[in-house]
């Protein structure tokens, strides 16, 4: 239990950083800006119970918001996503439940269940995020086109580092 | 009654959900009236400290940068002091702009090959004879002297060290002028040899060794090394002295090359008075 505290705290400090420091300067073509951080909700364990995934998402949301001057914007995309998490993987549930004792992960799920997951977390918190951060409906397609450019590179990233990061831990 | 609260209990996660978003739209919305909330924007404490710190750590980067601008605008400076203007004084009244005529010229460089455990050091530098280098200049560091240069291409010269058995620079005493001549023995590339100063003379450790005016290669007082130690060799009417240089040789980058404009001029004047004398 403590060490899972410890891995998720490393895992929100880590990725915070990393989209501070280095993918928020990633802008191509003014459009696509992935959000990795989100991978630290889309990762937390099965079994945490929907207020407290909500509350983390909450934090997270509004640390990245305190590092962007967004305000609220990141914070509000992420309390949804954690809200309609459990739905989703209740969605995608294996016919016997999940293990216990593992998290939503590739190394434990396989590519397919994971890239499933991840691309609707990903497009729901995106979906919110750039429609609240454009704030009006007359820009529709060109937001919407947003979302889905930034929503692939994101899940890219987000299937990249499951390969790099989270692959070779097991392997010890 | 108690079917209400069944009833929210029930949908506790979906009313916290609800009260999280509320807080979140009101930190929206308040933000776009009130421009900024205050205690969460980066100009708050946590995040302004991160982002300076990065910023101290990204200058890291651009400090070579940094340094050849500096560089540039040393050389510009240098250009402008009074020590590269040499006295015209037959013009004094007559116009005022001829009161300092332009003696030397400083050229800046970037030393791009160096070594200090040869005999003889040889020095590269990133400058040729397309930015006006030419062969027997001066070449000075902020520091002190560096060296002499030799062979000259378009766009590449070598220098000759003061580390170097062929160096033999005139220098003097600041503080009471006397003249004599530095070399290097080869082995500490920090420590030169200076010798001919007579006996009679009051020295100290710690004495200031500069060029002098008699070499139409440096400018004058350009600093060559302070007096580590002295000694009288048996039956010599002469110190050796050894001068720490204050060059170091093992890191000096950045260069000035020092064009005497009036060389020419002065040359054929004492070959000419040589001359008459034979």
């Amino acid at each position: 239990m403590i060490n899972n505290i410890l891995k998720h705290s490393v895992r929100f400090v880590f990725l915070v950083l990393l989209q501070v420091l280095i993918l928020n300067n990633i802008q191509l073509n003014g459009f696509i800006n992935p959000y990795l951080y989100i991978l630290f909700i889309i990762m937390l364990p099965f079994e945490i119970p929907v207020w407290l995934l909500m509350l983390l998402a909450f934090v997270m949301g509004i640390s990245i918001d305190m590092f962007l001057n967004t305000m609220g914007i990141h914070a509000a995309a992420c309390v949804f996503m954690a809200y309609t998490r459990s739905y989703v993987l209740n969605f995608f549930s294996p016919r016997d439940g999940y293990e216990s004792n593992t998290e939503p992960s590739l190394e434990y799920l396989g590519l397919t269940w994971f890239l499933s997951y991840s691309s609707i977390m990903v497009f729901i918190h995106h979906f919110v995020f750039f429609f609240i951060e454009a704030f009006r409906l007359t820009e529709f397609f060109s937001t919407f086109f947003r979302v889905i450019v930034s929503s692939v590179f994101t899940i890219l990233l987000i299937i990249i580092s499951q390969y790099v990061a989270f692959k070779g831990k097991d392997k010890r | 009654m108690i079917n209400l609260f069944r009833f929210l209990w029930k949908h506790i996660n979906f009313i916290f959900f609800l009260l999280l978003e509320i807080f979140c739209v009101y930190l929206i919305v308040s933000n776009n009236s009130f421009q900024k909330a205050r205690f969460v924007s980066s100009s708050n404490y946590l995040a302004g400290n991160i982002y300076s710190t990065i910023t101290s750590i990204r200058e890291y980067f651009y400090l070579k940068e940094t340094n050849d601008a500096f560089a540039l605008e040393n050389t510009r400076l240098h250009n402008l002091t009074r020590d590269v203007f040499a006295r015209n004084s037959t013009l004094v009244y007559l116009v005022k702009d001829s009161v300092f005529k332009q003696q030397y010229k400083y050229i800046n460089a970037k030393i791009i090959n160096n070594s200090v455990n040869k005999r003889n050091n040889y020095l590269t530098l990133n400058r040729g004879s397309s930015s006006g280098i030419g062969p027997e200049m001066a070449v000075i560091s902020s520091n002190g002297i560096v060296g002499i240069t030799k062979d000259v291409s378009e766009n590449f010269t070598s220098v000759l060290s003061v580390l170097n058995k062929n160096a033999k620079i005139s220098a003097k005493i600041k503080k009471n002028n006397y003249f004599g001549s530095l070399s290097w023995d080869g082995s500490d590339y920090r420590l030169g040899t200076f010798i001919d100063i007579p006996t009679h003379v009051n020295i100290a450790v710690g004495d200031t060794v500069v060029t002098n005016a008699f070499s139409d290669i440096f400018p004058e007082n350009i600093l060559i090394g302070k007096i580590e130690s002295f000694d009288i060799k048996p039956g010599d009417n002469f110190y050796t002295i050894i001068v720490r240089f204050s060059t170091n040789f093992k890191n000096v980058t950045h260069v000035y090359v020092v064009t005497n404009i009036m060389k020419e001029e002065r040359k054929k004047l004492e070959q000419q008075s040589q001359q008459n004398d034979k």
